[in-house]
């Protein structure tokens, strides 16, 4: 299974599914339910960034949500300011890759070990949660676009088709393009981690000191992972900005950092689709909480992680492989044992006298059916 | 003739402990030198030193003539400086195959590095479990599997750290002679503890005690040294 999972055939396995449902929801969906579609999937994209780094790159970053929050900001702001949405798209991506890249640089170029890390990480993203907390008042903006302090940016412009800004996307094309988003990304990363520098970018997180004794600098290769995991982020982050057309500062925050980590946990590290599915099971379980008075969800979700950590470490989609595993092994042991106690056909037994000449295969199937007769 | 390799008054501190202390060692282009010496005589240290993974307190190492003593880790490994640590250390979540092939690819294109990494493999005899992940093979074919990683970037000097520990009297066979084949090739320096199996390699040993080089010989005439019996054999001399 582990083998299957790093196949091909699974990449096109979930491709497959991925387009069936971009192209099979909007037909069965109310609005409204395709709008949740849509903010499972930008939350998807977000668990996938996640499970690129700390799953594949080994970096457990506790600051997810500070590149998520930058890409969401980078876009409202340069939206509101430029009016076409085609670069403040490209700069909500470049930006939180540029923040991550200087982060990751003094980290990863400072040797600081993997407690500090998660540190750091965590302190950087409620530093941005408090800072941006403290924009309040109409001295804060940048251009024409005021930050707003805890009450966020409301009234965001939704993405254009590029170059027509009185072309926005409905929800219907934003499903599709945040759909396709995250079907990008999960083939362009199955891409890079078949290549040599993702298999580079899993041997350092296997064993760091060996792939630093073959000469690789493990520093770049930790640096690019990080980087490219922010730009992810970004990408989600501006995709949020665009669903509710509203951004504030309550996706900074440690809660929200927090349960990027539990999806990732509850979908399984080491695979993608592992996060997509966490993100959408909790995200799920959150909304269906919301909607009763009798359980508080921050505590479901405490629980929820205790008894994935506890009992199913690996997460719902390594384990969900082990068992199909487990169980076409059994098959194969099975099917192998059935085929040996079966009793071979009985044969007429034929002797050959020395032929002077090969016999032809005609003769010797002439001869078989006489015997048989 | 510039030496392949080395050192100048190399000295390590671990705080109070003198680990390595005014090590003078020098070796030529694609020879073999074994290094023995009693557990904590510093040999693991003195080829950390070499590979950039510990900083010297003071002294030189000098690669090709040139000054290496303060490279960053992974800059050993890209002049032609490849180790076996003394624990086999692999990428235990990749397979064989994997593992060697990173070492061949970071030099070579993926055409080269897919020649090279099935040309080790039958080098070191484990074309057989090329897929199988390096974490479930036992400790002696992590051993070879190690040395196949080092010997797949060709580099012009190899350290391996005790290469016959934990190994059967076949295997320990079989490694001798695979050492014997890279030396062709390439220069070694190999730390051991087994003497019979110096014997089958080596033409020249160091002896370091308590981090110096207190002699350097034929194994014979190591052997039969009176002080190294005494130091490292925990014999009387006679």
């Amino acid at each position: 299974m582990n083998r299957f999972a790093q196949s091909w055939v699974s990449a096109a396995l979930v491709l497959a599914i991925g387009i069936a449902l971009m192209f099979g929801l909007p037909g069965v969906m109310d609005e409204y339910t395709l709008m949740q579609g849509t903010i499972y999937a930008i939350m998807a994209i977000l668990g996938v960034s996640l499970g690129f780094i700390w799953g594949f790159g080994g970096i457990l970053c506790f600051g997810q949500a500070a590149f998520f929050g930058l890409g969401s900001y980078t876009y409202a702001v340069a939206v509101v300011n430029m009016g076409d949405s085609t670069v403040p798209f490209m700069l909500a991506i470049a930006v939180p890759a540029l923040f991550a890249s200087i982060l990751g640089y003094l980290i990863f170029f400072g040797r600081l070990s993997d407690v500090y890390m998660g540190v750091i990480t965590l302190t950087v993203t409620l530093i941005l949660f408090n800072l941006i907390n403290s924009t309040a008042g109409p001295e804060w903006k940048i251009g024409n676009a005021p930050l707003g302090g805890f009450n966020g940016i409301p009234g965001i412009p939704t993405l254009n088709f590029p170059g027509q800004v009185d072309k926005a996307l409905s929800p219907g094309d934003l499903f599709y393009l945040t759909m396709s988003c995250l079907l990008v990304t999960y083939l362009g990363l199955r891409c890079l981690i078949s290549s040599k520098i993702g298999r580079v970018i899993i041997a350092v997180k296997e064993n760091e000191q060996r792939i630093l004794l073959l000469g690789y600098d493990a520093r770049l290769y930790k640096l690019f992972s990080f980087t490219l995991g922010g730009a992810i982020a970004g990408l989600a982050g501006c995709l949020f900005a665009n669903w509710g057309a509203f951004t504030s500062p309550t996706i900074f925050s440690l809660a929200q950092s927090a349960q990027i980590i539990i999806w990732v946990i509850v979908g399984g590290l080491g695979t993608f689709v592992g996060p997509v599915v966490g993100c959408v099971a909790i995200q799920w379980l959150t909304t269906q909480i919301g909607t009763q008075q009798t359980f508080n969800s921050n505590l479901v979700l405490g629980a929820i992680l205790v008894v994935f950590v506890l009992l199913v470490p690996r997460g719902v989609v390594p384990s969900l492989g082990l068992v199909l595993e487990w169980i076409w092994n059994k098959l194969k042991t099975k099917a192998m044992a059935e085929n040996a106690a079966c009793p071979q056909p009985l044969l007429p037994e034929v002797k050959f006298t020395a032929p002077s000449q090969t016999p032809s295969t005609a003769n010797a199937i002439s001869i078989t059916k006489e015997q048989a007769a | 003739m510039t030496p392949l390799i080395e050192t100048r008054n190399l000295n390590v501190r671990f705080g109070g402990v003198h680990a390595t202390r005014d090590v003078n060692f020098t070796l030529a282009e694609a020879e073999l030198r074994c290094v023995i010496g009693p557990n904590g005589a510093g040999k693991s240290t003195f080829f950390k030193l070499l590979t950039g993974q510990v900083k010297p307190t003071s002294g030189q190492i000098l690669f090709r003539g040139k000054d290496i003593s303060n490279m960053q880790p992974h800059e050993p490994g890209r002049l032609g400086i490849g180790i076996k640590t003394q624990v086999p250390s692999l990428f235990n979540g990749l397979s064989v195959w994997e593992n060697v092939w990173l070492s061949a690819r970071r030099i070579n294109s993926t055409t080269q590095a897919n020649r090279i990494t099935g040309e080790t493999l039958e080098r070191v005899g484990m074309e057989a479990h090329r897929k199988t992940l390096a974490g479930l093979l036992s400790h002696g074919m992590r051993q070879w599997v190690e040395i196949g990683v080092v010997i797949a970037a060709d580099p012009p000097l190899i350290l391996l750290d005790e290469p016959a520990a934990g190994m059967s009297d076949a295997e320990v066979d079989r490694t001798a002679e695979l050492i014997l084949e890279i030396n062709r090739q390439h220069a070694l320096v190999v730390v051991e503890h087994d003497m019979n199996f110096i014997r089958m390699i080596a033409k020249k040993v160091t002896v370091l005690h308590q981090g110096a080089v207190i002699k350097e010989d034929t194994p014979d005439r190591i052997m039969s040294d009176p002080m190294i019996q005494q130091i490292y054999l925990g014999k009387k001399p006679h």
